[in-house]
């Protein structure tokens, strides 16, 4: 076992309660002072098969997923040879050696017996097993018993009385053999003692929610579309809270469609979708370019195409939001890499989008959407609200040709003028025409906010060595894990560059990449679209790739190996 | 108050003459204008064809979208501020072919809207093509065979789906299209009205003369309260009722339901977003 840190893996069928422990498991932790970060993989269906997480606990901050499971608890046979290929010799497998798992798929482990089925009879059923399991954890970790009960009759509240006492019943009786487990001395763990911490538990979908928050959105309109779906739970629980106007469209195409009406009439918009939903707005994203309406988009990506693979991570819808939208228009793309840029660029992306009136995506993925980990409390005092919105007077025009390109925007209602918008070209009132001169005219000035657009970007973070010989490249979810990959090989040569805006390409990314003698990309995608961007804006080609679509993230062990043997 | 408020002055008119969208543009004049409504009060949501032009020939705020979207910006716009009075118009290939799921949808949301259709039985702008509206049997150079998909009816899926307010007006009769405009503008909730009109360049078979032989006005005899009776009227083969046929006061509209005017009146649009004290809160309530 990793010194300071456990890898705990809990897999079971759909139905069997694997999020509801990770649930658990994860705000216990963090509450009892340790670092925790956990991802769930899980299929597109309701019951059975087979889905896992893995939960990491440690003294330190940790916020990537490994294949390495110290502990792994299954809820049934399955979950065994579902994990096969991450069951070392070093993994102790606490499960039910006479009722659940009869058979290994190696022998190679340490297996510690315990009845999970006949405890949770004695509850009152087998669907208690996954309670008891996360019972077990707590106890192995010595977790307050007050605070866990507590926490448990929290999570119950809405439910009858019998349901709350008989889950305390459950996690105690797995606390007790935890515990028991613990003074064994069975499973030897070196996690330094916890420490108070004023930190916040999330996931990508909240950190998105709460940029969203943070950046006046008083507007969403979205289909529901696993891996996205999070952010429009977000904010529907927040929404009465915040005057936010959550809407549930008949189809993406509306969605668009409602956020743009909504923008036009002055609210802060935003739709929330995935790559195939996004597909159906590409007709509102153009007409966003050509109305000149403020819109953000958040994109969680999962593979393509058509369905894919609906509940698993990809990174490789970039390309489709770069040219989604028939036409020619400016646009922004973010990627954030972590929880607090999750945050800060949501919350930036309704600011540039009102400044610039452009699209401006977010994109995610569901690896992000669907990870926990503890991150420092965001701080609020650096962040403005900017509207970008004018009182009209009477000869008020929404499209007046502007140096800059940006046409002062008002709003219907909010002063003496008319506004009026039209998605064929159109003058400055923004009526109908024809006129080839007006119509030149008029691109001129919508591409003339792409020149603005690229001085006023977020630049790329390097990490690791300044005087690099070797230079990895990654952007958006990846970062944290690139990070650990390159922390844990312990070279003075290597870094890391780490994009969170990845349209327009930030200027300063080709001299990062010349100075380098060795660039190494990576991206959970096949066919490197990112890469590909460099080279088309920079001129610069990357010569290494490391690249993955098998629906999964990266992990650090994964990563680590196949960067090592690109350096060779 | 003076119907010019409304008028663009000298401007290029892009229907043909003889064109049915002349009388409803006319009768929206004046409708307006009789409401007292000022043009900055008021926004014209469209999608794209001719009937969809209709905002560049009438002074008002208007959003001029996409082709069959006119409605969910309409909803939305009338959400973000339900001091704008908001109507969402376009032809009938535009609101029941390319938007019909919104059609569907926008009605069951019941948004206060008035969602007024051009309804000429034919593509227009692309030359004659049939519309959902067209009639069995109508020849085309697409429907080289003459239509056979059954022909779509509005008022009969509206009224099944709870719109609150269903009528049929002809392009023709302007003061009656003017008064049925009038009352579906002032209506609470979302108000469909049906207007059928000659197209003069594609449509040979439902003419003017047409309309006047099989259409009918509704008589005191008609109780718009009654839906079954409203139904009724509706799914008349013989000749097309025109007329308020349904009206049902009371209905909750979107703007009620979604709950952001429940203790505060001002526009989402117009409030100021102080966000800090909420943000902080459920910061603080993700330390647990």
């Amino acid at each position: 076992m990793k010194h300071n840190e456990v890898s705990i893996v809990l897999c079971g069928a759909a139905g069997q309660g694997v999020k509801t422990v990770e649930h658990i498991l994860v705000h216990l932790l963090k509450q009892s002072g340790y670092h925790v970060f956990a991802t769930k993989e899980y299929m597109s269906r309701i019951r059975g098969g087979s889905n896992s997480t893995t939960i990491r606990v440690s003294s330190e901050r940790v916020a990537a997923p490994v294949d390495r499971i110290d502990i792994l608890l299954p809820f049934n046979e399955e979950a065994l040879w579902h994990l096969q290929r991450r069951i070392s010799p070093e993994t102790v497998i606490v499960g039910d050696r006479t009722k659940i798992c009869k058979t290994c798929p190696s022998e190679a482990v340490t297996f510690i017996d315990v009845p999970l089925a006949e405890m949770a009879a004695e509850v009152g059923g087998k669907l208690f097993i996954n309670i008891i399991a996360a019972g077990v954890i707590l106890g192995l970790l010595d977790i307050d018993r007050g605070m866990v009960s507590e926490f448990i009759r929290q999570f119950f509240a809405q439910k009858s009385n019998d349901v709350i006492e008989n889950n305390i019943t459950a996690i105690e009786k797995g606390c007790d053999e935890g515990q028991k487990l613990r003074s064994s001395n069975r499973i030897q763990m070196a996690l330094s003692e916890p420490q108070d911490m004023e930190e916040m538990l999330l996931n990508g979908a909240d950190a998105v929610g709460l940029g969203a928050l943070a950046g006046g959105c008083n507007f969403l309109s979205s289909y529901p579309m696993s891996p996205s779906t999070g952010v429009m739970v977000f904010l529907s629980q927040h929404a009465s809270d915040f005057d936010v106007v959550v809407e549930q469209a008949e189809d993406e195409i509306s969605a668009i469609n409602m956020a743009l009406g909504a923008s036009y009439a002055g609210a802060r918009a935003m739709v929330t979708t995935s790559g195939g939903g996004f597909a159906l707005m590409s007709e509102g994203v153009s007409l966003a370019g050509m109305i000149e309406t403020p819109v953000v988009i958040h994109l969680a990506q999962r593979p393509g195409p058509a369905t894919g693979l609906p509940t698993r991570t990809e990174q490789s819808d970039l390309e489709l939001v770069l040219y989604a939208g028939h036409g020619e228009f400016p646009r922004i793309v973010f990627a954030p890499g972590s929880l607090e840029e999750a945050f800060l660029l949501t919350q930036k992306a309704f600011n540039h989008a009102s400044k610039y009136q452009v699209p401006v995506f977010v994109l995610t993925d569901q690896y992000m959407m669907d990870t926990f980990y503890n991150v420092p409390l965001f701080d609020l005092s650096n962040l403005r609200l900017d509207t970008h919105v004018v009182k009209t007077d009477k000869g008020y025009k929404r499209f007046a040709i502007a140096e800059n390109g940006i046409s002062p925007r008002g709003i219907p209602g909010l002063g003496e003028g008319l506004v009026g918008v039209d998605s064929d070209e159109h003058d400055e009132a923004a009526h109908i025409t024809e006129d080839t001169d007006v119509r030149t005219v008029m691109v001129d000035k919508r591409l003339r906010k792409l020149d603005m657009l690229k001085e006023d970007v977020v630049s790329p973070e390097l990490f690791g060595s300044e005087e690099y010989d070797t230079l990895l490249i990654g952007w958006g979810s990846t970062c944290p894990i690139i990070r650990e990959a390159m922390d844990s090989m312990g070279k003075d040569d290597l870094a890391f560059l780490h994009l969170k805006q990845v349209y327009p390409i930030p200027p300063d990314t080709k001299e990062f990449l010349e100075k380098a003698r060795q660039t190494i990309i990576i991206e959970n995608n096949a066919t490197s679209q990112f890469g590909k961007l460099i080279k088309l804006t920079t001129g610069f080609s990357i010569k290494d790739r490391i690249l993955k679509y098998d629906g999964l993230a990266f992990t650090v062990e994964e990563l680590t190996k196949r960067i090592g043997e690109k350096i060779g | 108050m003076e119907e010019k408020q409304f008028d663009m002055g000298d401007i290029d008119i892009a229907w043909c003459p003889g064109c049915g969208n002349f009388g409803i543009l006319q009768s929206l004049k004046l409708a307006l204008t009789e409401l007292a409504l000022k043009p900055e009060e008021v926004v014209i949501v469209s999608g794209i064809g001719q009937a969809a032009k209709i905002p560049h020939y009438i002074r008002t705020h208007f959003f001029n979208g996409l082709h069959g979207r006119a409605l969910p910006p309409a909803t939305a716009i009338k959400a973000v501020n339900p001091a704008l009075t908001v109507i969402a118009e376009s032809g009938d290939g535009d609101m029941y072919g390319e938007g019909g799921n919104h059609f569907i949808h926008a009605i069951r949301r019941n948004p206060d809207i008035t969602n007024v259709v051009h309804n000429n039985m034919v593509y227009g702008l692309t030359k004659g093509q049939a519309s959902p509206t067209s009639q069995l049997g109508f020849r085309t150079p697409v429907q080289i065979k003459g239509v056979f998909l059954e022909p779509f009816n509005p008022l009969a899926m509206a009224i099944v789906l709870g719109a609150p307010f269903v009528a049929r007006a002809f392009a023709g009769d302007i003061e009656q299209t003017k008064d049925i405009l009038k009352k579906a503008i002032a209506f609470r909730g979302y108000a469909l009205v049906d207007i059928l009109q000659p197209c003069v360049s594609f449509n040979k078979i439902n003419t003017l003369q047409w309309f006047r032989d099989n259409t009918v006005w509704l008589d005191n005899s008609h109780d718009p309260e009654d839906r079954d009776h409203a139904l009724n009227a509706v799914m008349q083969s013989e000749k097309l009722s025109l007329g308020v046929i349904y009206c049902h006061e009371g209905k909750k509209t979107f703007e009620d339901n979604i709950g952001v005017y429940a203790h505060e009146k001002t526009p989402l649009s117009l409030r100021a977003l102080n966000r800090e004290a909420g943000l902080q809160k459920i910061i603080l309530s993700k330390k647990h």
